[in-house]
């Protein structure tokens, strides 16, 4: 059976386009985890790391946080949250294990960008905001902010396109996600599924890596878009 | 399913499977090796490509940013019917992943080389290529170094999934530990993949110092 022949096959399957293992279903899970993941990171770090960049204090913790970041294995992260899910009683395929494992792998990009964005504010521009009379809270809200938006954004797109890719492995640790097909496809060697998984799960990583440049380009101020 | 309380570390399980560890420590590094050094080649010569027609470096760096987008597990994925499930699988998908990063690196370093430095070679005879060779590459090898260092640690992460590709180096500790809720193989796979990309991003440090004295700080 060629290739074509098996995703036809995996494609013309009912239980492929409903049920609970349906395309949807699965689509369904993995962007409401990844959403969900980021959102929850960003509300855990976000403040925190605007504030220590507005003191301007934090940028070799920030420097710390990224290169550690890197350096611990995705698929490690996940395996060890779903070893301690399972160790205090959670259910197995839940997707708590692979949402907090996913909040982990999204706060470090979105906590160093900050902090480096809003450092990036020249000091002079600072300080004519200061001589201008605005408070304190002006300058952050009204300068700071809007300057480093940019910035920001790409953490925010840098970690939601890395927890799209880690959702993908939450099928190792017993959770659906797109993923799924991929390792089943996999485990069954139905080559029909496993690519049909994967372009899946391209096309996804695909669509938010160039929706969010999108916002990214969007959220620059007028001043700062550099004509292209 | 039931899942078994075991200890945390069964140092008893480690010391038996020594053997085996060394095995995996040898394959997770063959498989960086390769992959970052096979990644280093192209982006030598996709970046001399950038350098002498500028106009190339847009859609250079969106194919390769495009390959950098699409997960891992997906890639094996999709590499499996066109070179099935094999080294060079994982070679081929864990290369492909190195190049944005080195690329960027290499043209961003180069292009950084001060307008003056260049002048004051051509002033002094230099021919296009010495100065490339002699000025330029050295450098900009900090900022290149910088990319194999984010590509290598980046490589050493993503090696542990090529697991479900019967391979991955720590990675296969990993999933056998998750199979059989055993914690020790899980701790151990991570453990020593962080292990690995630490000291290989030490031995960069070290090797760029050694490439150029001239910017180690003076005591």
């Amino acid at each position: 059976m060629t290739v074509w022949e098996s995703m036809r096959e995996f494609l013309s399957e009912p239980s492929t386009w409903s049920g609970p293992d349906s395309i949807w279903v699965r689509l369904g899970e993995h962007i409401a985890v990844s959403v969900a993941a980021v959102v929850i990171a960003g509300i855990l770090v976000l403040p925190l790391a605007v504030w220590l960049g507005h003191i301007r204090k934090g940028s070799a913790i920030a420097t710390a946080v990224v290169n550690i970041g890197r350096a611990v294995p995705s698929f490690g992260v996940l395996a060890i949250a779903f070893l301690i899910f399972v160790q205090i009683g959670a259910g197995i395929g839940e997707p708590w294990p692979v949402l907090v494992a996913l909040i982990a792998l999204a706060a470090p990009p979105m906590f160093t960008n900050t902090i480096a964005g809003i450092q990036t504010v020249e000091p002079t521009t600072l300080e004519s905001a200061r001589g201008m009379g605005l408070t304190e809270r002006e300058v952050l809200t009204g300068v700071e902010l809007p300057l480093s938006m940019p910035l920001i954004m790409e953490g925010v797109r840098i970690a939601f396109v890395q927890v799209i890719a880690t959702a993908t492995l939450g099928a190792l640790v017993a959770w659906g996600g797109l993923g799924r097909f991929i390792v089943d496809g996999f485990a069954q060697q139905d080559v029909g599924e496993l690519i049909v998984g994967a372009i899946l799960v391209g096309m996804l990583a695909i669509a938010a890596e160039l929706g969010l440049s999108a916002t990214q380009r969007a959220t620059t101020p007028r001043g700062l878009r550099v004509g292209r | 399913m039931m899942a078994q309380a075991s200890p945390l570390i069964d140092w008893q399980w480690i010391w038996r499977n020594m053997g085996e560890i060394l095995d995996r420590t040898w394959q997770h590094l063959s498989l960086t090796a390769v992959s970052v050094a096979l990644g280093l080649v192209i982006s030598l010569g996709l970046t001399a490509v950038v350098l002498r027609w500028r106009r190339t470096y847009t859609p250079i760096t969106w194919v390769t940013g495009l390959l950098y987008t699409i997960p891992s597990l997906a890639l094996f994925a999709l590499l499996v019917p066109i070179v099935g499930l094999n080294a060079t699988n994982a070679v081929i998908a864990l290369t492909s992943y190195t190049l944005l990063i080195i690329i960027r690196n290499m043209v961003a370093g180069i292009n950084g080389v001060p307008e003056p430095v260049l002048e004051a070679a051509d002033g002094m005879g230099y021919t296009r290529r010495a100065r490339f060779w002699r000025m330029e590459i050295p450098l900009a090898l900090p900022v290149i170094i910088a990319g194999l260092r984010i590509a290598t640690v980046t490589t050493v992460g993503l090696v542990t999934v090529t697991a479900v590709l019967g391979l991955g180096g720590y990675g296969y500790f990993i999933l056998r530990g998750l199979n059989t809720f055993f914690w020790t193989q899980i701790l151990v796979g991570v453990t020593l993949s962080v292990v690995l990309a630490t000291i290989l991003d030490l031995a960069f440090i070290w090797l760029q110092s050694a490439l150029s004295p001239w910017a180690r700080s003076p005591k």
